[in-house]
């Protein structure tokens, strides 16, 4: 349904999309995850005809976006990342308005058809400055719904949303998936694995990694994260670490302590005791975790593996997003 | 063609829920009524003047020009602009030109109706002065009040589409109207193919030496629709630039 190919994008000399190639099927949830600044937004944007690649092809529904843009544009339902409405309308006379644009046939019922998908009927009169972020956010959906389009492009639907709004959100997508392509941009993890049949993990405008989320889970099980702690010096201890056969990208961690990937199916912490010992260092700590899918995100987009520690890049992450809400998700989910 | 009038409908209702277009429609209205009051009074007093719709219509041009041109067109591409609305009509899909002239047909629809207002003037006006006035002088004045609007209207969606600060977007196109208004000042001073340029490009003499007087002249209309038309397609143009950044 939407095949990329080499599509890059130019802003001035800045590279937002770097030579992206991906496929969505029919019927299929795919999910776009990445870090702000990843090229998300701009990709999706040359997606709905908003604006061409600088180089590179893009088709939805076998239409290019560039030669046979308006036909693109009538296939997909986008929702803009910052869900931009007309403050001055009722909700019922804005989605009244974009269903004339798209040249809906019996448009007043068309408008309650989508107002009942994304629960706004009793706020169909109201004024959309007067609605809270949720609910703008579900006339956002509703005017992407309004075509019945073949295609659904989400640009980060549940930013800025509470909680329960999130999980709601979440809900009607999957329930919109059923039917129709989705391609559905976010920076929240869990979403992406709770909501997606594939995921596609970009960075800096590259795809870092994709798959469905229990193959990307399942291709770093048996790789482990070792946490050191020692007293005294660092620097030599993470030399004599990084020697040792097996080990993966060392550092410190701004709490001190030495972290390394071991991805061998072998649990390495024997030979880094001896050899930490051997070299006469104190050792206070060695202990092991599983990677799991969080981590790997995290890895795969993280900017310099010195500049940032994981635990850093994890507080910034879960900002958006308690960890007790996901936890909570998830059970949902499942 | 369809989503031009889809766009049009939609700003021109716009209108009727902007508290600043009302403003601007009564100060519109009472503005000319104080000069028809006065021209009234006037003539009245000294007993040897016949009230002249025209002195009130000349008056039409101040709040136009000032005020309602330049407010009520900076926000027209610029606020959804800045709000992102325009994102969703780009990925809608209408052409770049249907957005452009949807715009301008609804803006210039609710000056014709602010203008059609007035006609109560020189309808009281009519049954005041003996023998009534002369309707084809009045039809020359409104026909070519209605171009002049559509000429101003058409530059100050241009001056929109430019911008993405609806003041920077008020300014320019105050700017614009105000240079084309007093460019054939100079060529009273002048001789030759400059003067007749300038006087040619003044987007009042136009009017006021010709529409004013009963004249319906067809280089005055041309000269007014390809402004339209020339102002609406490098709006147009604009918004295809947008983008390409
Ligand atoms: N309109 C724009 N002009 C210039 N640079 C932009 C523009 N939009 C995005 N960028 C830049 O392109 C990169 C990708 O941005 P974006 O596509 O918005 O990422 P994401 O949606 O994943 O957060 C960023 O570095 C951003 O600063
Ligand atoms: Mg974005």
């Amino acid at each position: 349904m939407i095949n990329v190919s080499g599509l890059t994008k130019y802003y001035g000399v800045n590279c937002a999309v770097d030579n992206l190639t991906f496929n969505a099927k029919k019927g299929e949830i795919l999910g776009f995850l990445g870090p702000n600044g990843a090229g998300k937004t701009t990709t999706m944007r040359i997606l709905t005809g908003y604006m061409p690649p600088t180089s590179g092809k893009a088709s939805v529904g076998g239409f290019d976006v560039i030669d046979q843009s308006l036909e693109v544009r009538k296939l997909v339902g986008y929702l803009p990342e910052t869900v931009p409405l007309y403050q001055d309308m009722r909700v019922f006379d804005y989605l009244k308005f974009m269903a004339e644009l798209r040249h809906v046939s019996d448009v007043e019922e068309k408008v309650d058809i989508v107002l009942e998908q994304v629960g706004m009927v009793e706020r169909s009169e109201s004024f959309i400055s007067k609605l809270s972020k949720g609910m703008r956010q579900r006339v956002g959906l509703a005017q992407a719904l309004i075509h019945q389009p073949e295609v659904l492009i989400l640009d980060e639907p549940t930013i800025g949303l509470d909680p329960a709004q999130i999980i709601e959100v979440r809900k009607l997508i999957q329930e919109i998936g059923k039917e129709k392509t989705v391609l559905l941009s976010t920076h929240i993890l869990s979403e992406a694995q709770q909501v997606c049949d594939r995921v596609m993990i970009i960075n800096k405008g590259h795809i870092v990694a994709e798959d469905t989320p229990e193959h990307l889970q399942t291709r770093m099980v048996g790789s482990r994260r070792v946490t050191v702690r020692i007293a005294g010096e660092t620097t030599p201890a993470i030399a004599i670490i990084n020697k040792i056969p097996g080990i993966l990208s060392v550092k410190l961690t701004d709490n001190d302590a030495i972290q390394f990937e071991n991805p061998t199916d072998k649990d390495l912490r024997p030979l880094v005791a001896k050899a930490l010992i051997k070299a006469r260092f104190d050792l206070l700590e060695l202990s092991s975790e599983s990677v799991n899918l969080e981590d790997i995100f995290l890895q795969l987009t993280r900017e310099e593996p010195q500049a940032l520690s994981p635990s850093e890049v994890k507080d910034e992450f879960l900002a958006e997003e308690p960890a007790g809400i996901n936890k909570k998700i998830k059970k949902e989910g499942k | 063609m369809r989503n031009m009038w889809i766009i049009a409908k939609k700003e021109y209702i716009s209108f009727y829920h902007s508290p600043i277009a009302y403003v601007i429609g009564v100060v519109t209205f009472l503005t000319l009524g104080i000069f028809f009051w006065l021209q009234i009074d006037f003539a009245v007093q000294t007993q040897q003047f016949v009230p002249d719709i025209r002195n009130i219509l000349d008056i039409l041009i101040f709040p136009l020009l000032f005020l309602a041109v330049p407010v009520l067109t900076m926000r027209t591409i610029s606020d959804e602009n800045r709000t992102g609305t325009l994102e969703l009509i780009m990925t809608a899909p209408v052409r770049d030109w249907e957005l452009i002239a949807g715009k301008w047909l609804g803006t210039y629809l609710f000056f014709r109706t602010i203008i059609a207002l007035t006609w109560i003037y020189p309808f009281v006006l009519n049954f005041m002065v003996d023998p009534g006035i002369d309707q084809s002088l009045l039809t020359a004045n409104y026909l070519g009040l209605s171009l002049l609007t559509a000429a101003m209207t058409a530059i100050g969606i241009l001056l929109s589409s430019l911008f993405k600060n609806q003041i920077a977007a008020l300014l320019a196109s105050l700017g614009v109207l105000i240079i084309l208004w007093i460019i054939s000042a100079p060529a009273q001073l002048m001789q030759g193919v400059g003067a007749d340029l300038l006087r040619h490009l003044s987007i009042t003499d136009h009017y006021y030496e010709t529409f004013r007087y009963g004249i319906v002249d067809l280089k005055d209309i041309i000269y007014y629709l390809s402004m339209t038309v020339l102002a609406l397609f490098l709006g147009t143009r604009a918004v295809e630039a947008r983008r390409w950044r």
